[in-house]
């Protein structure tokens, strides 16, 4: 186990490295212009260009500008010119909004997920399967940060069920909290719901045809027991995999989320940021949030090998 | 039951997969709805030159126009632009205008469904291309070359799709990109669609990669080998025709991702740039008046939703009858294939 540990974080580290170059070249590199230019904004003046060229580098050798961006970014020393504010403050004052937008919306799309999954491969073929494949469809099928505008739009402006604006925090008033993010966890959970849906169904239709199902039948237990004990537990494994690998990226559906519904959280500022063209958030968003996925991933993929030897056996053996 | 099956062993897997095809009703509906979508958006010319007179980018925001004998502002006095007026003015503001600059929704409705569908299907042909000859790459060469390809491939996935995809579009619309002797500019339709073509191989070169190194391991390649085929024989000959069908639904299901991905983008203002119609930005325009005209936001929201589903429902379809192996399984009960890993 503590092999399969130092192995999996010492690949952690290269992906973190590889991401971080990746991250640079992209903000500093690909784009086919001045870097202290994009990154001065719409109202660049000259002397703001050559002093953020001096204070990034800009005049010095790739790996030298790599370096200092990092720094820059890891010290809590990148400045937003365009708001004048440290952008990493910003990012750590968004971080509540974000994840409990993200972690409402992960334990809706799970339960409903693994909910819909469960009833619509019992029901194989039937109509309540149809139905249920049909809304699968149709919730992969939306552009969420649509429905979002719609139905803030039709339940919080017109009808006033829900508060339209803002974030209350979970500890100065939790159920002032759970209105505000209600419509946002739902909007954010539906397509995750509709995707999980259908691969526990194809999931458990093909564990429901193994033979220590059929076993699990004929010594006589409980249709209750096979279904908890054998086919559940087993149909499970790629929901787990796929968790661990998407949490990560409800990041991205926050930012349009939040963007509607004005959460005040990282993916509101990012949103801001583009409207703005103002690059320094955007550049530390992407690397925070990418960061977070490799980590994330890794204590998955490690908490997995812990609950199931074929992990940490099959990769000890290669 | 013998006659079907000596049906079966006269027609090749292509001729099976189309007749199987034509018995799923609910696939060939979902296509009949597509090609219906797609010759509304090729009509989009017709539709402005002879019915709406007007171009999607023009601006009509001071003129009046006669609706029924009454004459009426393109835009009130207040900012509010017109609703849909039908065919009170001749089919001119059909949809109505889209915001205070006055524009034809109806008109910028087509036009922009032509460029989101034509930014989905280009950027899904190069992450199609790209992501089938990494995964022949990968696959043929093993050795150093698969480790290669696989990492670069896990660094790309480590990113949130939309995330990545965004910092790509916020750089390159304000610098625009070179590219060896091509210089394409922030403005550029290029921009959306490399970005989004290249975010997407990932999702396509790993299963992709994974069948053809099973495909490897067959005696048919081996046997090839033996008769002393080269690299490109082997990798375009011999592993390229066993993968079209996966090519195939997956190139299918990656146009309905990226027309989702094009439309976040257009929405967060870095994928098509104003003033450039796509369904995404018509919803960006639609949402800042969605109180006092919410079909501004509900007409194109409900085009992407349509045209999207279209491709989902006929690309399971097209799984289905291409690898009929899942229905087997389940002694022709409803079988359903593990949809494609995505994340917007």
């Amino acid at each position: 186990m503590l092999r399969f540990i130092l192995r999996r974080l010492v690949g952690m580290v290269a992906v973190l490295f590889a991401v971080s170059v990746l991250t640079f070249l992209i903000f500093n590199v690909i784009p086919n212009s001045d870097p202290a230019q994009r990154m001065a904004g719409k109202r660049a003046t000259p002397e703001l260009v050559a002093s953020i060229t001096k204070e990034w580098g800009f005049d010095e050798s790739l790996p030298q500008q790599y370096v200092t961006m990092m720094k820059k970014i890891f010290t809590g020393d990148v400045i937003s010119y365009e708001g004048r504010e440290n952008v990493d403050e910003k990012i750590a004052e968004g971080i509540p909004p974000t994840f409990s937008l993200c972690i409402g919306a992960a334990v809706l799309w799970m339960f409903f997920g693994i909910l819909f999954g469960y009833l619509s491969a019992v029901r194989a073929g039937g109509w309540l399967d149809r139905v249920l494949t049909a809304v699968a469809v149709a919730g992969i099928s939306i552009p969420v940060f649509w429905l979002a505008a719609i139905l803030l739009n039709y339940l919080a402006y017109q009808a006033g069920i829900f508060p339209s604006y803002g974030y209350v925090a979970l500890t100065a008033d939790p159920l002032e909290w759970a209105s505000h993010l209600f419509l946002p966890w739902v909007t954010l959970a539906i397509l995750s719901i509709g995707f999980y849906s259908r691969v526990l169904r194809s999931s458990m239709l093909d564990v429901m045809n193994e033979d220590y199902v059929r076993t699990a039948r004929a010594k006589g237990l409980s249709e209750r027991r096979v279904m908890g004990r054998h086919v559940m537990r087993n149909s499970l494994i790629p929901i787990v995999t796929l968790f661990g690998l998407d949490f990560g990226a409800l990041l991205g559906g926050a930012i349009l989320i939040e963007a509607v519904f004005s959460l005040e959280g990282i993916g509101q500022y990012t949103a801001e940021a583009l409207e703005h063209q103002d690059l320094p958030p955007i550049m530390a968003v992407t690397i925070f949030g990418a960061f977070f996925v490799v980590l994330f991933n890794a204590l998955v993929d490690i908490a997995y090998a812990y609950l199931d030897p074929r992990i940490r056996l099959g990769e000890s053996a290669q | 039951m013998a006659k079907g099956s000596a049906d079966r062993a006269a027609a090749g897997p292509w001729r099976l997969a189309l007749r199987r095809l034509g018995h799923n009703r609910v696939a060939l509906a979902f296509l009949a709805l597509f090609v219906l979508i797609v010759v509304f958006v090729l009509a989009a010319p017709l539709w402005a030159n002879d019915v709406a007179h007007t171009g999607p980018n023009e601006t009509h925001t001071l003129e009046k126009i006669n609706v029924n004998g009454e004459q009426r502002d393109v835009v009130d006095p207040s900012g509010k632009p017109i609703g849909p007026v039908w065919f009170g003015a001749g089919g001119k503001f059909f949809l109505g205008a889209d915001s205070r600059l006055g524009r034809d929704e109806m008109v910028r409705l087509m036009y922009g469904g032509r460029t989101s569908l034509m930014i989905s299907i280009a950027a899904a042909l190069i992450t199609t291309l790209l992501a089938t000859v990494f995964g022949l790459l990968a696959a043929y060469y093993r050795g150093w070359v698969d480790p290669v390809i696989s990492r670069s491939m896990d660094v790309l996935w480590a990113f949130p799709v939309l995330l990545i995809a965004i910092a790509l579009g916020i750089t390159l619309a304000v610098g625009g990109l070179q590219l060896g002797p091509i210089h394409i500019s922030g403005g550029s339709l290029w921009i959306p669609i490399l970005i989004i073509g290249v975010v997407s191989v990932p999702y396509m070169a790993r299963p992709l990669r994974g069948e053809a190194l099973s495909l490897r391991e067959k005696e048919f390649v081996e046997a090839a080998i033996a008769q002393g085929a080269g690299a490109g024989r082997i990798m375009f000959g011999e592993l390229l025709p066993n993968l079209w069908s996966t090519i195939i639904v997956f190139s299918t299901l990656n146009v309905a991702n990226n027309l989702l991905l094009e439309s976040a983008l257009s929405f967060l203002g870095v994928g098509v740039q104003a003033p450039n119609a796509s369904w995404g930005t018509m919803i960006a325009t639609g949402q800042e008046l969605i109180t006092s005209a919410p079909l501004l936001t509900i007409i194109p929201g409900t085009m992407i939703l349509l045209t999207v589903l279209s491709l989902n429902v006929f690309g399971d379809g097209l799984r289905d009858a291409l690898d009929p192996r899942s229905k087997v399984r389940l002694e022709a009960r409803a079988g359903v294939a593990e949809p494609e890993g995505t994340a917007v």
